[in-house]
C-alpha cells in the first residue's frame, strides 16, 4: 500500500458544449449524437487547473507540499506553467511546483510524483482537431485535481499500482502543430487489449482480488475505450471517460466520477492505455461519503451552454473572423506583473487598518481616509459579490466579442470592474451575485494575459434551456 | 476649500476654430495652422511674435512643444503641451490663463489639436504605460464605460427604462438640431429619433447616435490681461473661473459610489461658481457647453452642474429645458455629439461657442443677450475622471 492516500479530489467541466449534430449539419457529414465539452475561449489547461485545484483546495484548506501539472495542451513552454497555478492557489513559495507535459500518460506521471510526495496532482487539458476530424467530435475538454497525504485521513487508499510500456504509433503530434496524427484505431486496439488485462491482473492479483467493484478505462485509442470494458469489467459499474478523450485528464474525470458514486470500502480499478497500459488499484475508505467533491461529475455533466458550433472554431483557431475595428490589446509586461502577482493571479486587494476600507487592487494610500502604507492584504478569489452595474461592449476588443462587463461589489467589502466569463446577458441584472473565476483575458505578443473574471452563481435559470454531454459516458 | 481664482484677471481677445470632421487631408500641423492663422487674422493687434508663451493640449497627436512650435515655425518661444484625457484642452486654456494672470507674460496662446482618424480605428485609443494587463479600462471600451449609467440611473431613481431611453435620445436629437445650424460641426444634419434608437448598437443600450463624433480639429485661443483686452477687440470674453478636480478614482473602488454622478463634476463645478461669483447657475448661467460624449453623460451632468434636480433631469430634457430656446441652453454649437470631439481641441472649441454668442456672431444658433457662459470638459469615466469647469463672461463684473 502507498504511503499516501486520496484526501480529496475535484474535476472541472467547462461550461460550453458544441452540438455534434450542428457540425454534422455544418459539414455535411454524419456528426453523431450528443454534444462535445468545450472549454471558452478565454480557458486554457492552466486555468481549468486552477478551478480543478481550487475547488479542491476550498474543502482541504492546507497547503500541498507538491504541485505536479500534467498537460498535452501546455500554455506555455519555456516558462512552468504550473507556478501560475501555483500562484493563483496562493500557495507558499516553498511549494515546489513542476510541469509534466506531452502525452496522456504525463497525467499518470503527475499521479504519481504527486501520491510519492503528499502532493496536488492537477491533470488538465484542451483537446482540439480537425474540423470533422475523430478527436474533435470524441474527444473533451475538463481537469482534475488530486491531493494527496496521511492514509489515515484518506478517502482512498492506493492499494496497487502496476505498468506495461510499449513503443507504438497509434497517437503523435509534432511539436507546433494544432492537430496530431492517428493511425487506424484496430491496429492500437490489438497491441493495447492485451497490455490491458495484464495491467489490470497485475493489480489484482497482488490485491487477491478477481474483479474490482468499479473499473475505469480510458484510452486515447477509441477502439480500446469501445472493446476494453468488455475485457475488464467491474462487479458494481464499468465506466470510460465521462467527456471523450481529456488527454491527460482522462483518468483523472473517470476516477473523479468513480469517487462520486463509489460506497465506503469499494474497489476502484483505474486502467489507462496511453503508449503502455497503467493501472491504479483504490480502495474507498469510511470517509468518502463525506468528502466527496461538491459538484459531481455526472451534475456538471448536465450543466451545459450551447455554442455555435462557428463560435466554437474561432475560439480554436480553426475559423478565423474580422476583428472590431479597434487595435489588439498590448501584452502584458513581466515586471509590472511580477510585482502585482498577489493581485494578478490571487486576486489580493489591501484592506485599510484604520477604516477597513477595502482596495482593489491594493493601494498603499487609504482611498477613504488617507492613511499611507497602513494596510493588511486580502485574496478575495473565493469571495462572492453582487452585480452593482453592467454593459455589453460591442466595440471592444474579445478573443470573442462582445465584451461583457460587470462593477462587482463583494461581500465584505471591495469593488472592481470585472469581464463576466461564461456570460449569458439574459442573466445579468443590477444585483446578480456572481463569485470569481481564473481565466485567460487575451493573448498578445505571445503572452498570456491571465486574471479573474466574475461569473454568475446559481443552476439554470428557469425555463432555461441546458444542454447536456454525452460523447463519452458510462458502458 | 476651493482657489481664489482670477476672476475677470484675464481676457480672451480672438479666437480661432477649424471645422471639426474627417479630415483625410489635412494633418493635425495643417489643423494647428489653420487654427491659429484664424485667431491672428481676427486679432490684428496680435502678431505671432507678440505672442509670449504657448501651452498646447493634444492627447495623442504629438508630443512636447515641438508639435507646436515646429508646425508654427515659431521663434523659440516657451511652449508647454499638456495632456489631461478629453480635458486636454480646457487645461491647456487653463494653464495659458495662470501665466498672464501670474503676470510672467502679456500676452499667450492655448491651442488644442487632435488628428483622430488617421488611426483605421474607430473610438479613442489609448496609450498606457507597460502594465500587468488587469485594468478594466484597458479593454472596456468608452461607450460602454459611460454605459454603465443607464442601468444604473434607471435603478436609483425608479425611472423607467423607456423614459430614460427617451431623454437619452431627445440629447442627440436635440445636439443634432443644434450642429445642423453650425458650418463648422462635424455633422451638420439634423436626425429623426427614430434614427436615433434604431442605431446598431455600440455598448449597453447606446447606439452609434448616442456617441460623440470621432473628428480631427484645432482650437485657439489668444490671451491678454484683462485691462489690456480692449486694446485688441471690444468684445472680449473675461475669464470668471477655471476649476479642475482630479478624483482619486474612488467611485470603480467604492461600493458606495452607484453610478448616477461625477462627484469631480460636483466638486469643480462648485470650485468655478465660487471663483466667478455665481450663485444660481439655473439662472445666472446663460448657456453651457458641456462634455456630452455620449447622450446619458448630458443627462447626469445637467444634474452635477446644478442645471436640474437629482433625479429629474431626463424630465427636463423632455420638457425642453436646454434646448436653443429653452431656459438654459446647452450645447448650442452641437456639442460633443455633433461638432465633433477632437479630444485635445474640444475643450477650446466650447469656449469658442461662448466667445461667438458673446459676440453676436453664432449665425443661426445666436442666442438673444448671453451673459455667462459655462464650459464643462471631462476626461476619463465614471468612477474615474477628471473634471474642468470654466465660467466666461462677456463683461467685467
Amino acid at each position: 500500500m502507498s504511503a499516501h492516500g486520496i484526501l480529496g479530489y475535484a474535476a472541472y467541466l467547462p461550461r460550453h458544449r458544441v452540438q455534434l449534430s450542428e457540425v454534422g449539419a455544418t459539414l455535411g457529414i454524419a456528426g453523431g449524437r450528443g454534444a462535445r465539452v468545450v472549454a471558452s475561449f478565454d480557458e486554457d489547461s492552466t486555468t481549468m487547473g486552477v478551478e480543478a485545484a481550487a475547488a479542491l483546495l476550498r474543502t482541504h484548506p492546507a497547503a500541498p507540499g507538491s504541485v505536479y501539472f500534467a498537460t498535452t495542451s501546455p500554455a506555455y513552454f519555456d516558462k512552468t506553467n504550473a507556478s501560475a497555478i501555483h500562484a493563483a492557489l496562493g500557495l507558499p513559495a516553498e511549494v515546489f511546483a513542476a510541469d509534466l507535459a506531452g502525452s496522456a500518460r504525463s497525467g499518470i506521471a503527475a499521479w504519481r510524483a504527486a501520491a510519492a510526495t503528499g502532493g496536488l496532482a492537477v491533470l488538465s487539458d484542451v483537446r482540439t482537431g480537425r474540423p470533422a476530424s475523430p478527436d474533435e467530435r470524441g474527444g473533451g475538454d475538463g481537469a482534475a485535481a488530486f491531493l494527496f497525504g496521511d492514509p489515515a485521513v484518506a478517502i482512498a487508499e492506493i492499494i496497487a499500482e502496476s505498468s506495461v510500456t510499449t513503443e507504438i504509433l497509434d497517437r503523435w503530434r509534432t511539436p507546433g502543430e494544432a492537430a496530431g496524427g492517428q493511425w487506424e484505431e484496430r491496429f492500437g486496439l490489438e497491441v493495447y487489449l492485451p497490455l490491458v488485462k495484464r495491467a489490470a491482473a497485475t493489480v489484482l492479483a497482488s490485491a487477491n482480488l478477481e474483479r474490482a467493484d468499479h473499473v475505469v478505462l480510458v484510452s486515447p485509442n477509441s477502439g480500446v475505450v469501445k472493446q476494453g470494458p468488455k475485457a475488464v469489467t467491474g462487479t458494481v459499474s464499468t465506466t470510460v471517460s465521462p467527456v471523450g478523450h481529456a488527454g491527460t485528464a482522462d483518468a483523472g474525470l473517470g476516477l473523479a466520477d468513480a469517487l462520486d458514486r463509489a460506497a465506503p470500502g469499494e474497489t476502484i480499478l483505474v486502467l489507462s492505455a496511453a503508449d503502455g497500459c497503467d493501472a491504479v488499484l483504490l480502495r474507498t475508505t469510511g470517509r468518502i461519503a463525506d468528502s466527496r467533491q461538491a459538484s459531481p461529475v455526472a451534475e456538471q455533466l448536465t450543466d451545459g451552454i450551447d455554442v455555435p458550433y462557428a463560435t466554437y472554431l474561432s475560439w480554436r483557431g480553426w475559423l478565423e473572423r474580422e476583428p472590431p475595428r479597434r487595435p489588439e490589446p498590448d501584452r502584458p509586461a513581466g515586471p509590472p506583473s511580477a510585482r502585482s502577482a498577489r493581485w494578478k493571479f490571487s486576486f489580493t486587494g489591501s484592506a485599510c487598518r484604520r477604516c477597513g476600507f477595502v482596495h482593489l487592487p491594493p493601494s498603499r494610500v487609504c482611498k477613504k481616509c488617507a492613511s499611507v502604507d497602513e494596510m493588511d492584504r486580502r485574496s478575495l478569489a473565493a469571495a462572492q459579490g453582487s452585480v452593482a452595474t453592467y454593459t455589453v461592449d460591442r466595440l471592444a476588443f474579445s478573443p470573442s466579442p462582445p465584451l461583457i462587463d460587470a462593477v462587482v461589489d463583494f461581500d465584505g467589502g471591495g469593488r472592481y470592474t470585472l469581464e463576466v466569463a461564461d456570460a449569458e446577458p439574459a442573466r445579468l441584472a443590477v444585483g446578480t451575485r456572481v463569485g470569481l473565476t481564473f481565466r485567460r483575458l487575451y493573448t498578445a505578443g505571445g503572452v498570456h494575459n491571465y486574471f479573474w473574471k466574475a461569473r454568475v452563481l446559481g443552476g439554470a435559470p428557469e425555463g432555461a434551456e441546458r444542454s447536456t454531454a454525452g460523447a463519452g459516458g458510462r458502458v | 476649500m476651493s482657489s481664489k481664482g482670477i476672476r475677470d484677471r484675464v481676457a480672451v481677445v480672438g479666437m480661432g476654430c477649424t471645422r471639426f470632421g474627417e479630415h483625410w487631408d489635412r494633418s493635425a500641423e495643417d489643423l494647428l495652422v489653420d487654427a491659429t492663422q484664424e485667431a491672428f487674422l481676427a486679432t490684428p493687434g496680435i502678431r505671432r511674435s507678440d505672442v509670449d508663451a504657448y501651452w498646447l493640449g493634444t492627447l495623442g497627436s504629438g508630443q512636447s512643444g515641438l508639435t507646436l512650435s515646429k508646425a508654427l515655425s515659431l521663434d523659440y518661444k516657451p511652449v508647454t503641451r499638456v495632456e489631461n484625457y478629453c480635458a486636454t484642452g480646457s487645461e491647456a486654456f487653463r494653464n495659458a490663463c495662470y501665466a498672464v494672470a501670474s503676470g510672467a507674460y502679456d500676452r499667450v496662446m492655448a491651442v488644442g489639436v487632435e488628428k483622430l482618424k488617421d488611426s483605421g480605428f474607430s473610438g479613442l485609443l489609448r496609450s498606457d504605460p507597460p502594465s500587468d494587463g488587469t485594468a478594466a479600462e484597458l479593454s472596456l471600451t468608452a461607450p460602454a464605460a459611460f454605459s454603465l449609467l443607464d442601468p444604473a440611473y434607471c435603478a436609483r431613481y425608479g425611472v423607467d427604462p423607456a423614459d430614460m431611453r427617451a431623454a437619452m435620445t431627445h440629447v442627440a436629437w436635440k445636439n443634432h438640431a443644434n450642429g445642423a445650424r453650425n458650418p463648422k460641426a462635424q455633422f451638420r444634419s439634423g436626425v429623426t429619433k427614430e434614427k436615433v434608437e434604431k442605431a446598431p448598437k455600440v455598448a449597453g443600450r447606446l447606439g452609434v447616435f448616442d456617441c460623440s463624433g470621432v473628428s480631427d480639429g484645432a482650437a485657439a485661443a489668444l490671451i491678454v490681461r484683462a485691462e489690456d483686452a480692449l486694446d485688441y477687440t471690444d468684445r472680449p470674453m473675461y475669464v470668471k473661473g477655471l476649476a479642475l478636480a482630479a478624483g482619486p478614482a474612488l467611485g470603480a473602488s467604492d461600493p458606495e459610489y452607484d453610478y448616477t454622478t461625477f462627484p469631480e463634476v460636483v466638486r469643480s463645478a462648485r470650485d468655478a461658481f465660487s471663483q466667478a461669483g455665481v450663485t444660481d447657475p439655473r439662472h445666472e448661467i446663460s448657456l453651457a457647453e458641456v462634455h456630452d460624449c455620449f447622450t446619458p453623460t448630458e443627462l447626469v451632468l445637467m444634474e452635477d452642474l446644478g442645471f436640474a434636480e437629482r433625479g429629474q433631469a431626463w424630465k427636463d430634457i423632455l420638457d425642453g429645458a436646454f434646448e436653443l430656446g429653452g431656459r438654459l441652453p446647452v450645447n448650442p454649437d452641437g456639442g460633443l455629439k455633433s461638432f465633433g470631439h477632437p479630444v485635445g481641441a474640444s475643450g477650446l472649441r466650447m469656449l469658442y461657442e461662448c466667445w461667438l454668442q458673446f459676440r453676436g456672431e453664432a449665425g443661426q444658433r445666436q442666442l438673444a443677450d448671453p451673459r455667462l457662459g459655462l464650459t464643462h470638459n471631462l476626461g476619463g469615466r465614471p468612477g474615474s475622471c477628471v473634471s474642468f469647469v470654466s465660467v466666461v463672461g462677456a463683461q467685467l463684473g
